[in-house]
């Protein structure tokens, strides 16, 4: 380490040289990430005002004993672990919430002083291992969605769309979007591969890997509108579900 | 322009003591930090110890902390740098000072040796497609200025230099892991000599990259996930059992 006098002072926590406002980063992760968790709980432990004709909040899709036969909790919290782990141990997230939460590092060049650290090696942040697994747990939840979306244009047998069909829609490509750009799939459409000429199916997976590359180059991007999207999703059909507003018909 | 200064605050010293020392440079037309490090030496200071070669960006010998920021000196214009406050240049900080900005980086060389070299497969036949090696060409941009190791937290601040090769040898890694006539598996010396587990991903090596390397994305988070595969994804090390890699 560079130890003489003058630069021994740059190893406290959080001193740095930058004179960029380089926190300013963590700024909008603390308050709309954490924004979107006190909500979403909050809407989990509410377990009212998830469903209005034909729309279905995805906080609760697929909706799961919602007349407590065995399940005494909101039926949110049976399908939130699912959704939540995956953005939990999402590469992006967790670039975002080791500095903004962790302070591993607080910004690049910006010191954390002498404090333990064991990275992802020891329980339990050797759990985001796991990461592919909530995939495969999204995959099936998106599945539900998609069929919640294409009930919101039966109103009452009738084909139709309002305001909430394409709020649900677009939502749910938005999701679908982030899904298909995760590292994880990345890795098991090709990235995994050495050679894509000596494998069978090289080519189409090698077509699969570039279309899920293209996606995951803008992962963060898509880790934000989608988890916004979701959010106001929910809102916007517990609106309509306790009567504060009345969702318009566009055909 | 012509009787525009800058005030260069650098660094002078040892590994021992040092302090940063203040000095006025005349600036010119597209000068580079580089530049006026130079300035001062022709014109104040012969004595300021500075590393560089090739002045182009290419042979990674320039690297330092200015304004705080793992930077390229020949690569960072003075007009970039907010002209009303002194411009700090200091040594990287990851590796011990020999004299002012000049570090000691040979620890890099010892971690380089720990990875084996590239090794064909049997009878393997020279041909290769440009998809198989898209991902290898982008690795062979390093220029080994360090700046990743430099910034990346595990070492800065945390010193896991016996227990951690860092982002570079991550990315040499990656380039010999997916070159598609190696034969030889990385993945068990990534768990545990280079101890990729510490990278918590936080993208800082990326940002600093001055061949705008995606370090992160695509060569730690690559092979984070082949390590994933063969320590632990139970699924995938069954169908491995079923199915061995042939």
């Amino acid at each position: 380490m560079a130890d003489s006098s003058t630069l021994k002072g740059l190893t406290r926590f959080g001193s740095t040289q930058r004179r960029d406002a380089w926190w300013i980063e963590n700024l909008p992760f603390i308050i709309v990430f954490g924004g979107f968790l006190a909500y979403a709980t909050w809407r989990a432990i509410e377990n009212n005002y998830f469903w209005v004709a034909p729309y279905l909040s995805p906080f609760y899709s697929p909706l799961i004993d919602p007349h407590h036969h065995w399940w005494p909790f909101s039926p949110a919290f049976l399908i939130l672990g699912g959704p939540g782990g995956f953005r939990i141990t999402c590469y992006y997230y967790r670039k975002a919430y080791y500095r903004a939460a962790f302070a591993h590092p607080l910004g690049c060049a910006v010191s954390e002083g002498h404090r333990g650290y064991s990275g992802e090696r020891k329980f339990p942040l050797i759990l985001q291992n796991v990461h592919r697994y909530f995939f495969y747990v999204v995959t099936i939840i998106l599945a539900f969605l998609w069929y919640d979306t294409v009930v919101a244009f039966n109103f009452n047998g009738h084909f139709g769309i309002g305001v909430g069909t394409i709020v649900m829609l677009v939502d749910v490509i938005l999701l679908t979007t982030y899904s298909l750009s995760c590292h994880s799939l990345r890795h098991l459409v090709g990235g995994k591969l050495d050679c894509f000429s000596c494998t069978t199916f090289g080519k189409p997976r090698h077509a699969a890997w570039r279309g899920v590359t293209i996606l995951n180059e803008h992962h963060m991007f898509w880790a934000w509108v989608s988890m916004i999207s979701v959010g106001l999703t929910d809102l916007y059909i517990r609106l309509v579900a306790s009567g504060a507003i009345r969702d318009i018909r566009l055909l | 322009m012509a009787d525009a200064t800058a005030t260069l605050r650098v660094f002078r010293g040892d590994a021992e003591t040092g302090k940063a020392v203040d000095y006025e440079v005349p600036l010119t037309p597209g000068m580079v930090v580089l530049d006026a490090i130079h300035s001062i030496q022709a014109n104040q200071s012969p004595d300021l110890a500075v590393r560089w070669n090739c002045k182009a960006a290419k042979c990674g010998s320039c690297s330092a902390e200015v304004n705080g920021r793992p930077k390229l000196m020949c690569k960072t214009r003075m007009d970039s740098l907010p002209p009303d406050q002194p411009i700090t240049v200091f040594p990287i900080k990851t590796f011990p000072v020999i004299k002012d900005l000049v570090t000691d980086v040979s620890w890099n060389y010892e971690v380089n040796k720990k990875i084996p070299a590239f090794k064909p497969k049997p009878n393997a036949e020279w041909k290769m497609y440009q998809r198989d090696v898209d991902r290898g060409q982008e690795f062979r941009k390093c220029i080994e200025c360090f700046l990743c190791q430099n910034v990346c937290h595990v070492l800065r601040d945390h010193d896991k230099k016996q227990d951690f090769g860092g982002p570079r040898f991550f990315v040499r890694t990656a380039a010999l892991e997916m070159h598609p006539l190696d034969s030889r598996n990385r993945i068990p010396l990534l768990r545990e000599q280079l101890g990729i587990g510490y990278c918590n991903i936080t993208k800082c090596c990326t940002e600093v990259c001055p061949e705008d390397i995606h370090i992160t994305d695509n060569a730690i988070i690559p092979l984070k996930e082949r390590v994933v595969d063969q320590f632990y994804d139970p699924l995938t090390m069954i169908v491995r059992k079923i199915f061995p890699a042939k």
